[in-house]
Formats: structure tokens, C-alpha cells, sequence
């Protein structure tokens, strides 16, 4: 356990340095000098000569890179062009409404998806397993702008039951506001986030469901399921205690995953219910042709996935007899 | 040796005779190939099949519903959504197939030569894969949109940058099981060559799973163009993309949402019909992986 551990964390070094470089890699490929953009159409050419000197952009590559190493190190990721503000100030102003978002959203994905395939298992071959296995299919097909656009349309343009658009408060002050005895805050804050988490949770619950189902399915016919039912224990324990539990190892790692393609469906369903989030400044900032804080973005996104997997596998360590034990 | 040779079609008409009935009775392998395969015609022969000339505009019927003149109704200008669907479905479709081919190419050269030689060969690509994994895929993919700029190469080329790594892992776990088979072992023995060894025997072993991915990987990468110039960064108009009739017709969703449902839905039908293909080509290839799980 021990070992694994240590092996995993070192393997994490690696990783965030190639990240770290493809991510300056960027940076040099991006056409576009920040120098004329920073000082605007009536520039002189000295002048954007020496402002390109100033900030280091004739230096060769390597040194750049020394360079973007050693700001990183002191958590300075530059400043934006566009915004005149540092670009690690911009990006937590931004993160945790992102977060918030995909972590309901993996949440709601992990509860219906473990539902809807411990269903489609149990009820294998019948009419209810071939209904959920259909939603599934077509879950997975299905765009998540596409998805968002039929939620927003029905349940805030023709029902007007939740807001089409924006945040409320950040969902855990609110939730203490509540604990308070204030509780709208908080109740505002659910209606806000329901369509855009649900219309991003609808793909991975789908792809949990599907999973769920061919691993429970499997844990199923082991020889302990059956010892279980021989002795006479109710079905519900012995699928909900025995089967699920051990069903449910595989479905661990692919959940770390999925975060990463709810971080990047974020994107899309941000610019769609105007949540203030990383997703609306990426598309903003690659419109602008902001060099640092793209550049910025896509590290901050890079590492928080990374930090994710890295989490899930250890938690899979954690739980996994097979690596726990060794 | 005419003997010898005389077992051989026998063999293979008793394969096929196992195989194509269960084929057929595979429901999603069937909606799949027929939905895929009628997306890609209408794709190929859309000049015949659009009813209108793409730019004709019929201000007054604007955002008219289903009809005998428009068979999806009109959009925002009064233009023919039939015919603008079907060049959307040239335009997602060929940048689809490129992005798949590229990656599925580049994918198994690195998946065979990593699993082939093993070592630090193997542990220099598998690192390298791990990087770009590393990613989550919208967010490389808009960031290499954003060095590329627009147009149809690029578009698939970022595709290509975040869909290349399935391959290689996938073509990688199978090298490594069949280097130690023993025709592998008695190629290498006759003193065939590495690049020889790898074509002639790794490579026709491992082209179910890259089938299974490619067709798959049809969908993502249509998911993906879509999302593209849903947001803005894919063929500029007047290009008639699906992701971008989707994002236009939200701008009238209150009155008239009629536009960007069916281009949605156009892109929700052609993911499905390849990701049905896949799934069914995946249970009749590789009899170990069952999403279906009849037995």
C-alpha cells in the first residue's frame, strides 16, 4: 500500500511538469504578439520593441521556460492582456463557481447512475433493463448543449418553474445561511443550479449506468452472491450489501474521469445558463486571444483533474483489498 | 498442397455461418449500421438530395414548421433546414472521418511500438500519453482551436490531439499479450523483422479493438466539431454547421425554438446511429466485453 502510494505520488510529478509544458508549449504557438496587443493600434514599433524586451518575449524558448517554471513557483501565472489584473487572481474569482458546478453535477451523475444500473441488473433481460439501457444509449449520444437547450426550454421558458440563467449565492455559505435560519439564500442558490448540473450530469450518468450494470451484472454470478442467497439472506442485502459494494470497485476509477469531462462539458453548459464560471472566461479569454490567462486556464484545468485522478486512485488504493493489502 | 489448401474455405464458411446470424440478430448493430450508413449517403450525395440552393432566403416564411415546400422548416431566414442538415452532415462528417482516421493511425503506431519494444520506449510513449490524458479533452481541444485558428484540416486536426491517446493504450494492452504468442515468437524466430512482425502479425490481431474505437470514436469526434462551432470556433459561417444552426436558433428560443431542436437532434441521431454500431461491433468482436450481457 505503502509503495503504491509513493509510486503514484512520484508519478504525479512528471505528469504536472509535462503538463506544465505543454502549457507554455502553447503559449509560443499562439499567433498573436502580446506586446502590440497590450499597447494598442497606435503603437510605434520601438515601442513594441521595447515592451517586448521588457517582458522578456525575445529571449529564446528555454529561458522562457526557466522562466514560466520559476513565476509558477511564487504562484504567478502573468497577467491578462485584456483585464489588467493577474491572472491567478482572475481564475479564483472564477473556480469555485466551476467546481461547485461539476461536483453537483458528478454527484447527481453518480446517484442516478448507480440507480439506474443496479436497476437495469437486477431486472436483466426484462422490459425495465431494456428502457434504461435505451436512456442510456441515447444519453450518451446526446450533445450536452443539446440537453441543456430542451431542460432550459421546458423547465424555465414554457413551465417557469427554475431561473434559465445565472448563480446564486455559492451554494456552502448559503447552506450556512440556512443553518441560520435563513434559508432562501440557499433555496435560490438549488433552483440555479439544477438545469445546468443536470444537463452536465445526463452523459456520465449515462456511461455510470452502463458500467454499473456490466459490473454488477458480473459480481452477480460470483460464487459468494450465491453462498449469500443459499443461507437464506434477503435479496435486497445480498444485492444492495454484497453485490453492489463489490460492483462498485471499477466504477471508482472511471469516476475521476468523468470529472475531467465535466470540467470541459462546463465550458459548454456555462456559456449556455450564463454561470459565472472558468468555462465562460476560457471562451472569452480564446476570443480575445488573451495569451497568459488561457494559457493560465488550461493549467488550472489540467491540475485540478490531475489532482482528481490522483485522489481517485489513491482512494481506490484505499479501498481495493488486492492493492491495500500488498 | 492442394490437400492442404482444401480445409481452408470450409473453415471459413463455418466461421461466417457462425457469425452473420448473430450479427443480424444483434438489434443495435443493425440501427446502427443502417443509421450510420444513411448519415454518410445523404453526407455524399447532398447536392442531390437538398431541395433547396443552401443561401435561397423566403423572408416571410421565416421559421415556418415542417412542410411539403421545407420538409424541417425554415430558419432564421426562411431557409430550407433539410438542406442545410444534410451539407451540415458533409461538413461533420468528413472532419469526423478524417480526425478518426489520423488518430487511429497515429494511435497504433505509438500503441504497437511501445507494447512491441517495451522498456524505456515503452515508458517514454506511455508517459506521453499520460500527459495529454491529462487534459480534459474540451479544454486541449479549444486551446489547439485557439493556436489553429478555424477551418475544416484544423478542426479535426485538434480532434485528432485528444483522440489519438485511446488508441495507443488500447493498441499497446494488445501488442503486449500477443508478443508472447507463439506465431509472434516463431516470426520472430524465421528472423522476420520488428516493422515486419508488427504488420504482418501484431496489427491484423488487433484490429477489432481499433474498429470498436474508430466507430465509436465517430460520434466523439462529431460531438466534439459540433461543440466547436457551437461555440464559435469551428467552420465560420456561412458554413452550414450543425453547431452552429444549434447556437443560433437559441437567440429566438422563446418564440421560435423549432431551428436549433432539429439541429440538435440531427447531431444526437448520427452520434447515436455510430455509437450503437460501436457498441454492437464491440459485443460481436470481442466476445469478452458484453454490453449487452445476454449469456
Amino acid at each position: 500500500m505503502t509503495a503504491y502510494v509513493i509510486r503514484r505520488l512520484l508519478l504525479f510529478v512528471p505528469m504536472a511538469v509535462g503538463i506544465i509544458c505543454v502549457t507554455f508549449a502553447l503559449l509560443l504557438l499562439i499567433p498573436g504578439d502580446p506586446a502590440s496587443v497590450l499597447l494598442g493600434q497606435e503603437a510605434t514599433a520601438e515601442g513594441i520593441a521595447s515592451l517586448r524586451a521588457a517582458m522578456g518575449l525575445d529571449d529564446p524558448w528555454y529561458i522562457r521556460l526557466g522562466r514560466y517554471f520559476a513565476d509558477l513557483a511564487q504562484g504567478d501565472m502573468g497577467r491578462s492582456i485584456f483585464q489588467n489584473a493577474p491572472v491567478s487572481e482572475i481564475i479564483l474569482g472564477r473556480m469555485g463557481a466551476t467546481i461547485e458546478l461539476a461536483a453537483v453535477a458528478l454527484f447527481l451523475s453518480v446517484v442516478v447512475g448507480i440507480g439506474l444500473g443496479v436497476l437495469a441488473a437486477i431486472r436483466q433481460g426484462g422490459i425495465v433493463d431494456a428502457a434504461t439501457m435505451l436512456l442510456a444509449q441515447l444519453g450518451i449520444s446526446m450533445p450536452v448543449y443539446w440537453l441543456s437547450l430542451l431542460l432550459m426550454l421546458w423547465f424555465a421558458v414554457n413551465l417557469g418553474w427554475l431561473p434559465a440563467i445565472g448563480r446564486g449565492e455559492p451554494l456552502i455559505p448559503a447552506f450556512g445561511m440556512m443553518l441560520a435560519g435563513n434559508p432562501a439564500p440557499f433555496l435560490d442558490s438549488l433552483a440555479h443550479i439544477t438545469l445546468p448540473a443536470l444537463s452536465l450530469a445526463g452523459n456520465s450518468a449515462a456511461i455510470i449506468s452502463r458500467l454499473v450494470r456490466t459490473s454488477m451484472l458480473e459480481v452477480l454470478r460470483e460464487d459468494f452472491v450465491r453462498t449469500a442467497k443459499a443461507k437464506g439472506m434477503r435479496r435486497p442485502q445480498v444485492v444492495l450489501g454484497h453485490a453492489l459494494r463489490n460492483a462498485l470497485l471499477p466504477v471508482l476509477s472511471v469516476i475521476g474521469l468523468r470529472f475531467g469531462a465535466l470540467l470541459g462539458g462546463a465550458i459548454l453548459t456555462e456559456t449556455i445558463f450564463a454561470w459565472p464560471g472558468l468555462g465562460q472566461l476560457t471562451i472569452a479569454a480564446i476570443s480575445q486571444r488573451d495569451v497568459p490567462l488561457i494559457q493560465g486556464i488550461v493549467l488550472i484545468f489540467a491540475l485540478i483533474y490531475a489532482t482528481v485522478t490522483l485522489a481517485v486512485d489513491l482512494a481506490y488504493a484505499a479501498v481495493d483489498p488486492r492493492i491495500r493489502l500488498r | 498442397m492442394t490437400d492442404a489448401a482444401q480445409p481452408a474455405p470450409q473453415a471459413a464458411r463455418a466461421r461466417r455461418r457462425i457469425r452473420w446470424p448473430k450479427a443480424l440478430r444483434s438489434a443495435p448493430l443493425i440501427a446502427g449500421a443502417l443509421i450510420s450508413a444513411t448519415i454518410i449517403l445523404l453526407a455524399i450525395f447532398a447536392p442531390f438530395v437538398a431541395t433547396h440552393d443552401l443561401t435561397q432566403m423566403d423572408m416571410p416564411n421565416r421559421f415556418s414548421g415542417p412542410s411539403a415546400e421545407h420538409w424541417l422548416g425554415t430558419d432564421n431566414f426562411g431557409r430550407d433546414l433539410w438542406s442545410r442538415l444534410v451539407y451540415g452532415a458533409r461538413i461533420s462528417v468528413t472532419i469526423a472521418i478524417i480526425a478518426v482516421t489520423l488518430s487511429a493511425i497515429i494511435g497504433t503506431v505509438i500503441g504497437l511500438v511501445a507494447g512491441y519494444f517495451g522498456g524505456w520506449v515503452d515508458l517514454l510513449l506511455m508517459r506521453l500519453t499520460d500527459i495529454f490524458l491529462g487534459f480534459p479533452p474540451l479544454v486541449l481541444v479549444l486551446a489547439v482551436v485557439a493556436v489553429v485558428g478555424p477551418g475544416l484540416l484544423n478542426v479535426a486536426l485538434s480532434l485528432v490531439i485528444v483522440s489519438w491517446t485511446e488508441y495507443a493504450r488500447v493498441v499497446r494492452s494488445t501488442t503486449l499479450s500477443l508478443r508472447e504468442q507463439n506465431f509472434v515468437l516463431a516470426a520472430r524466430a524465421i528472423g522476420a523483422s520488428p516493422a515486419r512482425i508488427l504488420w504482418r502479425e501484431v496489427l491484423p490481431n488487433s484490429l477489432g479493438p481499433i474498429i470498436v474505437l474508430a466507430s465509436l470514436g465517430l460520434g466523439t469526434a462529431i460531438i466534439w466539431e459540433s461543440a466547436l462551432s457551437f461555440l464559435g470556433f469551428g467552420l465560420p459561417p456561412p458554413a452550414p454547421t450543425w453547431g452552429w444552426s444549434l447556437s443560433y436558433g437559441t437567440r429566438f428560443m422563446r418564440e421560435d425554438p423549432w431551428m436549433s431542436i432539429i439541429s440538435g437532434a440531427a447531431i444526437m441521431v448520427t452520434v447515436l446511429g455510430f455509437n450503437l454500431l460501436g457498441d454492437g461491433l464491440r459485443d460481436l468482436l470481442d466476445p469478452r466485453h458484453q454490453t449487452r450481457g445476454k449469456s
